[in-house]
């Protein structure tokens, strides 16, 4: 697609969304925030599953532990700043994808995909069963954290729409900073491994270290996601850790095409956008959700940004009849 | 702990371990030998589940369910083969894990429709509804017992096929290396469906086994799975005997760490895991 | 049942995004009364979920579907018992679809996330099972109120009853996520305060049912009796377990109703249990008969205690909308009006507490022939402490 085209695109699409708050209507705008938030996580995943070849099945364990830990600095200190416990939270999460990433990385294949969901399971059940968080019951947040500098207070996050601009403004940032990632040395070297590691390797790249630079990196923006999420419903529980839930974001990159930061943040879009559809229109939504997974990885390999491509070749192929 | 209660908690230890090798056995084909990732393989055990629970109600046997239900569990293994899982030797890892993700919701909610949510459960057949005497307060059923007589058997019969059979040696050919098999004029699309097939019948029946002791409800599949995964994990992907040593690791240090350390009961199997990785990342046993 | 209007609107909202939805906004009618029944149906609880929805609705039908003159409209949300998601599945009812009451639910985590919801929003919430003791205790609010019971009420009066039977030494099993830790720290007060002593207390996480390895503890610990907080699937499964260790023959075993609730499932290995909870069948009394027989009539099935909860949810707005002449919009005569109500229950006559509790009888109840038969009361109008609520 043309640059200038991709780009008008994207404008219209990112002020489309700062109009949500237009409607007036809070459930659109916490839902659409909640879809920003999903949209940062699945860019976080993309940068493994869709750059890096890594495919991590356990990727909703660091958004759980950002969360987590906004809740339990919360509980422990009151009210925080924001400009403290956001960095908190990424360097936890960041922390704990940087030691489940030393024992995972060094598998491959199914392996990996086993090991980083056995990792997540463990993370969840130190949530689950012991009482550091609560246990399965969960903890709420009292307070939002605060984003005083000294006595100035740029935006307040209890106003339903500062936080969404928010969430707004950190999804572009997040994808702003994945895409200068992307095309640095740093990351021209991921993709590398992603087509051939050996080759990289023969070429005297340490690889192991940069896929676990990678792995962190992935690791601490899933917890941006995490922390935007504990402080937007102001409730974490161990579930937010579960394999379900890393399955879903997963499911969320494919649906958009991996490899795309763009198709992360659409797949994130249409995934919460169709629960909430199906669950709306039946009780029996599970079953529509199932087929529509099922569909997709049959019928449509992918994704939502592999469309234009083939309705291109189909027309092409049909006026060359 | 005394003794009698340790060499209790050990016959504990060996019958989950057992039933947990039957589920994990199959789910370790498929991987190792198909380079499959089925996370829908907690489904195919609750199925089996279902199957004995509708099956006993009609026919008033256990025996004669778990009899109809094993041909039936093939069929329905050839069938997913055939019609979903053969479009996807050739792709990536991460759509088969989102197909079998799927797959879990669609047979959940299809067991919702066709069963409904109750708590059901199933009778054990009468000649093994008893229970042996062990200290003046606690026995221990015999249905227990034989469950566990079951799945050494069936790991013998394992051994046999994969050992001594036509198949068996078609199974270790194709486990490592394809084009090898392929070369030989080995029918491979029929391997694997047989493979799968026999996937699925692992797992359901050790559903259909473990229904009288576990009743049947729903989203029994699911953690099942988690635990069969941390299994095939410590074993080595693909190694049936990995699998039956790590099945029985993993149901000591949950027993046992139940009652020794209640505190991190949940974590023990995974930190056993982690333990293992370090030592060896590619499993206890891979590929025997 | 579902709400076509809100649908469209979503519909037009999600394509563009920016359309102003106050101009859809649709004209309520003046003369319906929106209910949101915000709870599981699909997963572990479903059938819970789908039985208060039969006890919901077949009293609004007894009423030719009106509450105090006013058509009930259904909004009708799964919440998968997924605390992950409660917070926003009870936003969506109250911002969204704008319900005059909330509904729901049966898991004690969401519960408490909704509560939260409908407290800061000042939505009338009429929780329908869940029982965990914060929801009419630090969590307690003038709009959320229970049809229910609290974790504590069974088991306090089962403590009671085991010490008065002169038992002296009893291990307690259980699930530790609130239900099952309330339930056991209920028992322990009451039994203790009777002179009892809690020999060991153990507990595994939920929902895990391998209970061997406990079951031999408890052989090599001789109790005089056990105290269990287990339900649905692992109450059958652990009673089975129970039995089928020889256990029940020398150590009696004891739990809050939701230990015998799925007794077909036990078999035989539930014969003789006894249980405590503030519903039973065989209560005999003419309001249960009749409630009983219309149960059975319009769903072909036998009620059980959550079907009464879903029923009594619908009775107590009832009272709080006839105080309020009918008018949703007025929620302090409503919540006045809940209040002061006696709630005409299948279970027996109630009154609320100041908490918003049910003060009602606890039954002593045994398994007879797959049936959970009342043995008699063990305490009468039992009201919860609500230790924690400033109301």
């Amino acid at each position: 697609m043309n640059t200038h085209v991709s780009l008008i695109l994207k404008l219209i699409a990112v002020i489309a969304i700062a109009c949500v708050p237009l409607s007036g209507e809070s459930f659109y705008v916490e839902l659409v925030a909640k879809m920003l938030l999903m949209a940062i996580f699945a860019m976080s995943l993309d940068l493994l599953v869709g750059f890096t070849g890594l495919v991590s099945f356990g990727h909703a364990a660091y958004f759980g532990i950002a969360a987590y830990s906004v809740a339990l600095f919360s509980a422990n200190f009151g009210q925080m700043s924001l400009w403290v416990l956001l960095p908190a939270a990424i360097l936890l999460s960041a922390l704990a994808a940087l030691v489940i990433g030393f024992f995972a990385i060094r598998t491959k294949g199914i392996y990996f995909i086993m090991v980083t969901l056995a990792f997540a399971q463990m993370a969840y059940f130190v949530f689950h069963d012991t009482p550091v968080g609560g246990g399965s019951d969960g903890m709420f947040l009292d307070a939002r954290p605060s984003t005083a500098i000294g006595s100035w207070v740029p935006f307040d996050l209890d106003n339903e729409l500062h936080m969404f601009y928010f969430a707004l403004a950190m999804m572009l940032l997040v994808y702003a900073f994945l895409q200068r990632v992307l095309q640095s040395p740093f990351g021209r070297v991921l993709m590398g491994i992603k087509s051939n590691e050996h080759r990289m390797q023969s070429l005297g790249y340490y690889t192991f270290g940069y896929k676990l630079a990678a792995f962190s990196l992935a690791g601490g923006l899933g917890g941006v996601a995490g922390f935007l999420y504990a402080v937007l419903f102001g409730y974490v529980t161990p579930e937010l850790l579960s394999w379900h839930e890393s399955g879903n974001v997963l499911l969320m990159v494919i649906l958009g095409g991996m490899g795309s930061l763009v198709g992360a943040v659409m797949g994130a879009f249409v995934f919460e956008a169709m629960r909430e559809f199906f669950a709306d229109i039946t009780k029996y939504w599970q079953l529509l959700m199932g087929s529509v997974i099922v569909a997709l990885v049959l019928f449509m390999p992918g994704g939502l940004t592999a469309i234009p491509g083939r309705i291109k070749r189909a027309l092409q192929g049909g006026a060359a009849k | 702990m005394d003794f009698a209660s340790f060499l209790i908690q050990t016959l504990n230890s060996l019958q989950y371990g057992l039933l947990l090798f039957l589920v994990a056995s199959g789910l370790t084909l498929v991987f190792g030998i198909m380079g499959i990732i089925n996370l829908a393989h907690g489904s195919f055990y609750m199925i089996g589940a279902y199957i004995a629970f509708v099956l006993t109600s009609a026919t008033g046997s256990l025996m004669l369910a778990i009899a109809l239900g094993i041909p039936l569990a093939l069929a329905i293994g050839a069938f997913l083969e055939w019609a979903l899982f053969s479009h996807l030797y050739k792709r990536d890892h991460l759509e088969q894990v989102l197909l079998t993700f799927g797959l879990i919701l669609i047979f959940e909610q299809l067991r919702s429709i066709l069963i409904g949510d109750d708590v059901h459960g199933v009778a054990i057949p009468a000649f093994l509804d008893m229970s042996i005497q062990l200290t003046e307060v606690m026995s221990y059923p015999v249905y227990r017992l034989a469950i566990s007589a079951v799945c050494i058997v069936l790991a013998i019969a394992l051994y046999y096929v994969i050992q001594r059979t036509r198949l068996g040696m078609m199974i270790r050919a194709g486990n490592d290396d394809r084009t090898m098999v392929e070369a030989l004029g080995i029918n491979i699309n029929m391997m694997y469906r047989v493979v799968f097939a026999l996937g699925v019948a692992l797992a359901a029946l050790a559903g259909m086994l473990a229904a009288p002791i576990s009743s049947v409800y729903p989203n029994m599949g699911s953690s099942v799975l988690i635990i069969s995964f941390v299994v095939v994990v410590i074993g080595g992907i693909g190694s049936v005997w990995g699998a039956l040593v790590a099945a029985l690791i993993v149901g000591f240090a949950d027993t046992f760490g139940k009652v020794l350390l209640p505190e991190i009961s949940g974590m023990i199997v995974y930190l056993v895991m982690a333990v293992v990785l370090l030592w060896r990342p590619e499993g206890i046993l891979k590929k025997a | 049942m579902k709400n076509t209007t809100s649908l469209f609107r979503k519909a037009v909202v999600g394509a563009a995004l920016t359309v102003s939805a106050s101009a859809f906004s649709l004209a309520q009618a003046a003369d319906t009364v929106k209910v949101g029944l915000m709870l599981p149906y699909t997963g572990t609880f479903a059938a819970l979920g789908n039985a208060i929805t039969n006890g919901f609705k077949l009293y609004v039908e007894e009423n030719g579907g009106e509450l105090a003159g006013r058509k009930v409209e259904y909004v009708v949300v799964d919440d998968e018992s997924n605390p992950a998601r409660a917070t926003e599945v009870a936003r969506r009812l109250v911002t969204r679809d704008k319900v005059d009451v909330l509904v729901g639910t049966v898991h004690s985590g969401v519960a408490l996330a909704a509560a939260r919801v409908a407290a800061s929003t000042k939505t009338l919430m009429i929780v329908p099972n869940a029982g965990a003791n914060d929801l009419t205790g630090t969590l307690c609010s003038p709009y959320v109120f229970r049809s229910s019971f609290s974790a504590w009420q069974p088991s306090y009066a089962m403590g009671e009853e085991l010490a008065r039977r002169g038992l002296k030494n009893v291990v307690t099993l259980a699930w530790n996520y609130s239900f099952g830790t309330e339930s056991v720290a209920g028992f322990t007060e009451g039994f203790t305060q009777g002179g009892g002593t809690i020999v060991k207390d153990m507990s595994l996480p939920f929902p895990n049912v391998e209970f061997q390895p406990f079951l031999t503890e408890i052989a090599s610990l001789k109790p005089d009796a056990v105290f269990v907080f287990f339900a649905g699937a692992g109450a059958a499964k652990f009673v089975s377990d129970y039995a089928a260790a020889g256990l029940n023959t020398s150590i009696p075993l004891f739990g809050p109703g939701f230990l015998s609730e799925d007794a077909v499932a036990m078999g035989g290995a539930g014969e003789g249990l006894q249980t405590t909870l503030h519903y039973a069948e065989g209560l005999d009394t003419e309001r249960d008969n009749a409630f009983r027989t219309a149960y059975a009539a319009a769903y072909s099935a036998q009620p059980d205690v959550y079907a009464v909860q879903g029923y009594d949810a619908a009775q107590m707005y009832h009272a709080g909308l006839q105080a309020a002449s009918g008018d949703p919009s007025r929620k302090e005569d409503i919540i006045q009006g809940i209040q002061s109500a006696t709630i005409d229950s299948p279970r027996g006559s109630f009154t609320l507490s100041r908490a918003h509790n049910p003060v009602q009888n606890i039954y002593l109840r045994e398994i007879k022939d797959g049936k959970n038969v009342i043995v008699g009361v063990v305490s009468e109008s039992l009201e919860d402490p609500a230790r924690g609520c400033s109301m």
